[in-house]
């Protein structure tokens, strides 16, 4: 072998990586069968705590999760009791949302293993300790798209991210699914989970079902994973996804969404080639139904579809009205195992679908957006996070992103729940800025944004009665009243960011206190 | 002379039901029917009445027809609805399992009592009696006779059947006799014959196969128990293309032969008496209804 000297080479000071001259030290051959290498040279370690200690969690670090798991979710209370067992403390939870089944944090929070928790929503008992003051530092809760803006510009730094797997090989490629080694735990795409294993100084995957190498097609790359720790269960299959989403009985929701699918028809937005995403309450569902009898009566196919991915849009998808599925998080098991089968249903990141950053996101290719609402104001400003009583009961989710990346985004809910108006005066929580909104259907009548002149032009055109959305408040208050408002201690327990981090609105805690 | 509405479908609404009742016009029906009768156990009765009289004061139902069944006017129960609805300002009290004219001519009177205790026009409130039993289906024409108030008459199927020693089936053999009855009795008296309930709110096509049926039988519609019901229905009831096309060219020609006065009206040659052109306006009304035609 001719002797090279390194330092001899022409404008070696400009090549950066090149060091030292080739021995044969630096060569490694493995003469191991991949069934040897896949038992003796993998990532998997033995236990969880393993894992934490060698990616060297400290005091005062982000942790991160998914939620794919919904209300089946077993990780994050797991990954949490062993954090809390080898004594850390102050830590940040950035999850990409948080359930009913986490209601076990509270006792985290209390005990000060958890000090601060980013997430795109809360809901059940956990959510409502929150309302009531437990944490001393507010929640910062983030769009699906502006949380992955600000972990890939590094203002959420996400030191270890904790990501349940159906499925992993020994190298750490991991999947919502198994295409040859099903064990009937299946979440479809891992969108969110995604970022957090691209972006997380370290990333541990947490699994019931390592499968052989390799393991595809993946969610998460090998190159993204540090370590494997198996586990006897990750979740509840019945509470993670159950069989299919149905569509709606209820006959309001049914006439909102038919109302909708007209509105839609009348946007100047349906034609050949058009897309859209269809959010999940009972009405958005539904509205795809009655597109879908449009859709053939004029022979007009959409492009693709995008967002949380039900069995519906899959129907739609099988039929040929819609050419592709971009999914980011797979609704029910209808959706999971079209991810699995069907070659035009990619499941893409929260960054690929809602981050601000990107002008390719893949909400600002949207046409149309159904979307609901808890509450809507006068000034199409939509609450989608805090309930009547001023408690946190919702998430976020992709709302405020897919409204402002939308060419037409239309909110349908009923004017009426209960007792309780829906359009209203001012909305608890600005979670979607009323600039973003630019129709509002209710059982009621349809209201189009003031600013969008083109869009009331064309729904009068056809037929479509457009009302203000203060005869729609106004109606409303005629048949329920005022409704009390909601009292509030000037304590912070939330902050409302909006996609871009700008603080939107802040979260009081409810005051419960009986005076007078 | 034949009453111009349209009733294509009576939604039934339970009178003990505050979020139904409050939402009930919001729903593409004819005509309301808020129930103080089967849906309603013995002790929510005074509950319903008041929830039915304070909705029929402060909602605005709109141009819809708004029906109350009342329990049956012989007994306490049905005297007291009898007395807030008429004072709640219904358009049409429902009379339950009529079994012959004397039940009309009573509840008229306690109606016709009512209105003038309170300085109500005589006659502003308008019956329709529901025959639900063997009896009532033989009785039928003097029952449809007995009241000038009488807007029209239905068929309950339910009862019916178990007076029958029957059960309902898809095609609906078992009803054809009672059904010709109700409609001879109500077309002879120039009022509304309206079929019964579809139970089954989960089978949509069983609701169009019996929908599609009392239509060609000649029904001026069907009461539903659910609003998903409604849009099937209407659907039956609205005019094809054809049917419209057919039917604007009939008055067309009506309207040159008035114009040349000319006292014989033909198209195409044929020759358009009377029966073609009140068709052809029920036609154009129905299509109007549905808002296939402007």
């Amino acid at each position: 072998m001719k002797k090279i000297e390194v330092n001899k080479i022409p404008y070696i000071e400009e090549m950066d990586g090149i060091h030292e001259t080739f021995t044969e030290k630096h060569a490694k051959k493995d003469i191991k069968t991949l069934i040897e290498r896949e038992a003796s040279q993998n990532k998997i370690v033995a236990s969880l705590e393993e894992a934490i200690t060698k990616c060297g969690l400290k005091d005062g670090m982000t942790i991160s999760f998914h939620h794919h798991f919904r209300n089946g979710d077993f990780v994050i209370n797991m990954v949490m009791d062993v954090i809390a067992k080898m004594g850390f403390k102050n830590l940040t939870l950035a999850a990409s949302s948080l359930i009913d089944i986490h209601k076990p944090l509270i006792k985290h929070i209390k005990n000060g293993v958890i000090h601060r928790i980013e997430t795109s929503g809360i809901r059940g008992e956990l959510a409502e300790e929150i309302s009531r003051g437990l944490m001393e530092v507010p929640v910062v809760f983030r769009s699906h798209g502006g949380r992955a803006y600000a972990i890939e510009n590094g203002q959420l730094k996400v030191d270890i991210a904790f990501l349940g797997a159906p499925s992993c090989d020994p190298f750490g490629n991991a999947n919502g699914y198994s295409r040859d080694n099903d064990k009937g735990v299946i979440c479809g795409s891992m969108g969110y989970a995604k970022l957090d294993a691209q972006y997380a100084g370290k990333v541990i995957i947490v699994t019931d079902n390592i499968v052989p190498f390799p393991n595809i097609p993946f969610g998460i790359p090998q190159s993204d994973v540090d370590y494997i720790v198996e586990v006897d269960a990750i979740g509840d299959p019945n509470g993670i996804m159950s069989g299919a989403t149905r569509y709606t009985k209820n006959p309001k929701e049914l006439l909102i969404a038919e109302t909708a699918a007209d509105v839609i028809e009348a946007s100047g937005r349906f034609k050949e080639g058009f897309s859209i995403q269809m959010g999940t309450g009972g009405a958005s569902l539904a509205t795809a139904r009655f597109l879908r009898e449009k859709m053939i009566a004029k022979d007009i196919k959409a492009s693709f579809a995008l967002g949380g991915i039900t069995g519906q849009i899959v129907e739609l998808h099988k039929e040929g009205l819609i050419k592709k599925i971009l999914d980011v998080q797979s609704f029910d098991l209808d959706a999971a195992h079209s991810l699995k089968d069907n070659r035009f249903h990619q499941q893409i990141s929260a960054s690929y679908y809602a981050s601000p950053n990107n002008e390719g996101t893949a909400v600002n290719q949207l046409d149309i957006v159904v979307l609901s609402a808890l509450e809507v104001d006068i000034d199409f400003n939509v609450n989608v996070l805090t309930g009547s009583d001023g408690v946190i009961r919702g998430a976020i989710g992709g709302h405020c992103d897919t409204a402002a990346g939308a060419s037409v985004s239309i909110i349908v809910c009923p004017l009426i729940r209960g007792r309780i108006a829906t359009i209203v005066d001012h909305v608890n929580t600005i979670v979607t800025p009323g600039k973003t909104v630019d129709i509002v259907v209710t059982d009621q009548g349809v209201a189009v944004h003031p600013k969008r002149k083109d869009l009331q032009d064309l729904l009068t055109k056809a037929g479509i009665k457009v009302r203000t959305i203060q005869e729609l408040r106004d109606n409303a208050k005629r048949i329920v009243g005022d409704a009390a408002s909601i009292k509030y201690t000037d304590k912070v327990v939330g902050v409302v960011t909006y996609r871009d981090g700008s603080v939107i609105d802040l979260i009081y805690q409810v005051d419960e206190s009986e005076e007078e | 002379m034949m009453d111009e509405k349209l009733r294509r479908t009576m939604m039934f609404v339970p009178g003990n039901n505050p979020g139904m009742v409050k939402d009930a016009y919001i729903y593409n029906s004819d005509s309301i029917m808020f129930d103080l009768e089967d849906s309603v156990s013995i002790a929510e009765k005074d509950a319903a009445r008041a929830l039915i009289y304070y909705a029929l004061t402060s909602f605005d139902y709109g141009d819809k027809e708004l029906v109350v069944r009342v329990n049956d006017p012989a007994t306490e129960v049905g005297i007291a609805d009898l007395e807030a609805m008429v004072r709640a300002g219904v358009h049409v009290i429902r009379l339950p399992k009529t079994e012959k004219a004397e039940d009309v001519v009573f509840c008229e009177q306690q109606i016709e009592r009512i209105e003038k205790e309170i300085g109500k026009e005589v006659g502003v409130t308008k019956m329709m009696a529901a025959i639900e039993s063997a009896e009532g289906v033989l009785n039928a024409r003097e029952i449809a006779l007995a009241s000038k108030r009488l807007i029209g008459i239905a068929l309950g199927a339910e009862d019916y059947v178990t007076d029958m020693k029957t059960n309902r089936s898809p095609d609906g053999i078992e009803l054809l006799f009672a059904r010709s009855m109700i409609l001879h009795a109500a077309r002879a008296a120039g009022i509304a014959a309206i079929d019964t309930v579809y139970s089954d709110v989960n089978n949509e096509e069983g609701l169009i196969h019996e929908a599609t049926l009392i239509k060609q039988l000649g029904f001026d519609g069907k009461s539903v128990i659910n609003p998903r019901q409604i849009k099937p229905i209407i659907k039956i009831y609205t005019p094809t293309e054809k049917e419209i096309q057919k039917s604007l060219a009939i008055m067309e020609a009506i309207k040159e032969a008035n114009a040349k006065g000319s006292g014989v009206i033909a198209l195409n040659g044929k020759m358009i008496d009377k029966p073609i052109v009140l068709r052809a306006k029920r036609v154009l009304k129905l299509a109007k209804a549905a808002k296939v035609l402007e």
